[in-house]
């Protein structure tokens, strides 16, 4: 006989609103029903209302976490409709905070993680460790978690000498620090008898589930839309996806680590390449058409499609978020795990519900 | 005093976009500390005495919201951080939000910002305590909000 015990929406591991119906056997789960819409806004029906240029600033708020990455991707969805080409040096500086944004979401990521399997020191250090990151931010966007730095035609801040500075100074202190928690999360003991082997998919899997970001390189696929999508600058920086074969928590915990590398190693070629000149060029008129636009935010593929229909409203603005990809991994790892794992499994996907249900 | 000295908080994320949440939470690591006024971060509500919401109220959220509210035991205060919580924020013309969250349960203190820094956070849960000890000495009690029968059920 199985039992139907309810995981969330308001649950300790959980930072946010997700209920998943667990139909459980012995402790071994069967069976698993999501159930979403806890964090439904409908913005995509809000933007009617609104003007190109502010519907950016709802794009940043779809997702705290990842809010300079959503307002870059449709600041490029946006130009793509206008055809206009965006200076280089802003898309540089859109590459440097996106980057950073990238680890200060991984670094948090770790962080709940460690909380998740009960390792509370650790969750307190990565917390620490990500501080800096956010000071960065405070210094140069004037804000710690909602950037709004991209707006459509480039960027709306810059970066001085000391913001460079202050970068590459926190960069070299934060590296050695990523160094220590990585010991910790790839040696320790208890960390890898928690997650070596626990919810494994395979390459073949992976892909045939459509999943996306550090779940997808996670099982040996290495696609990243920072590789693919014909985004140039990512070509000039040196740039290569990290990609782990193993397909479990601990390969995905591991793809995530690396990725932090990478991003530093991305935000310095970055900085080190950033060229003088313009930071944003005028946009005149209304967007009509279509355009489809994408980009690998922290968790995987996001990708906008924007309609335009000759007004300063858009007509359509279509979002697939890279949770949306990967909530059906856990009908897939789930059913077979032990009821105490199912905390970890689904965070390994880093889920991300306010992107979601948008 | 004992009460104020070492308050219970539970968050609960109504319809927000992370960005609250993640600066709820970083009050709590070492940078900002906020255990340092004793608080603790707790996962049930039986157990709270500060209820820290962030995000709007949508019409599926709204339930939970009341559910827990009525769980948590008098003396309680209700704290609003975010825009969204205090009023609806960016998003308080969109067809699924309610508002804000005094338009479903009392509110006694407000944290204003999109997002609110973590000072600002810690500003407002230290406002709140002193709130408490005033509704501990005048015995005030929060009115059971009600909930609408067979939805809660299924949802929370
Ligand atoms: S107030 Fe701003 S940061 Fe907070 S939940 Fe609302 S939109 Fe997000």
């Amino acid at each position: 006989m199985t039992t139907i015990i309810p995981f969330g929406p308001q649950h300790p591991v959980l930072p946010e609103p997700v209920s998943l119906k667990l139909e459980i056997d012995n402790d071994v789960v069967v069976g698993v029903l999501p159930s979403l819409g806890y964090v439904h806004r409908g913005l995509e029906k809000f933007i009617d209302t609104k003007d190109y240029n502010q519907t950016l600033y709802i794009c940043e708020r779809i997702c705290g976490i990842c809010s300079a990455l959503h307002g870059v991707t449709y600041a490029r969805a946006v130009e793509k409709l206008f055809d206009v080409e965006v200076p280089e040096r802003a898309q540089y500086l859109r590459v440097i905070w996106g980057e950073l944004n990238r680890i200060h979401s991984h670094l948090l990521w770790l962080g709940l993680f460690a909380d998740g399997f009960g390792f509370e020191s650790l969750f307190y250090e990565c917390w620490k460790y990500r501080e800096s990151v956010l000071d960065i931010m405070e210094m140069t966007v004037g804000n710690r978690v909602i950037h709004s730095m991209a707006k459509v035609g480039g960027t709306s801040k810059d970066l001085s000498k000391e913001h460079i500075d202050l970068i590459l100074k926190t960069l070299d202190t934060l590296e050695p620090k990523i160094k220590d928690i990585e010991k910790v999360f790839v040696n320790n003991y208890t960390v890898k008898k928690r997650l070596v082997g626990l919810a494994t998919m395979s390459k073949q899997l992976a892909y045939e589930a459509g999943t996306a970001g550090p779940t997808l390189r996670g099982s040996g696929n290495a696609i990243d839309v920072r590789e693919t999508e014909d985004w140039d600058i990512y070509r000039d920086l040196d740039f290569k996806p990290v990609v782990e074969k193993d397909g479990d928590c601990y390969a995905r915990t591991k793809v995530r680590i690396g990725e932090l590398y990478e991003s530093i190693k991305l935000v310095r070629n970055a900085i080190s390449k950033l060229p003088n000149g313009e930071i944003a060029v005028p946009i005149k008129g209304s967007p009509t058409g279509e355009a489809i636009m994408r980009c690998e935010m922290p968790r995987g593929e996001v990708v906008y499609y924007v309609k335009g229909k000759g007004t300063k409203n858009l007509e359509r603005l279509k979002i697939r978020t890279p949770t949306f990809a990967n909530i059906p991994s856990l009908l897939l790892t789930l059913p077979g795990a032990k009821l105490a794992d199912v905390p970890i499994i689904v965070l390994t996907i880093d889920p991300c519900i306010s992107c979601t249900e948008r | 005093m004992s009460l104020a000295k070492s308050p219970w908080i539970i968050h609960v994320n109504c319809n927000s976009c992370n960005g609250c949440d993640i600066e709820v939470v970083a009050c709590l690591t070492p940078l900002y500390d906020a255990e340092r006024f004793g608080l603790l971060n707790i996962g049930t509500p039986k157990q709270a005495d500060i209820m820290v919401v962030t995000g709007s109220v949508n019409y599926k959220s709204v339930n939970v919201l009341k559910n827990i509210y009525n769980q948590i035991p008098d003396p309680k205060v209700v704290l609003a951080v975010g825009a969204c919580a205090s009023t609806g924020g960016i998003f308080h013309d969109c067809y699924n939000v309610i508002g804000g969250v005094d338009q479903i349960i009392p509110v006694d203190a407000y944290v204003p910002g999109c997002c609110p820094k973590p000072e600002a956070i810690i500003d407002g849960v230290v406002a709140a305590l002193s709130i408490l000890e005033n509704k501990k000495k005048g015995n005030i009690r929060g009115k059971e909000v009600k909930l609408k029968g067979k939805e809660v059920a299924s949802n929370a």
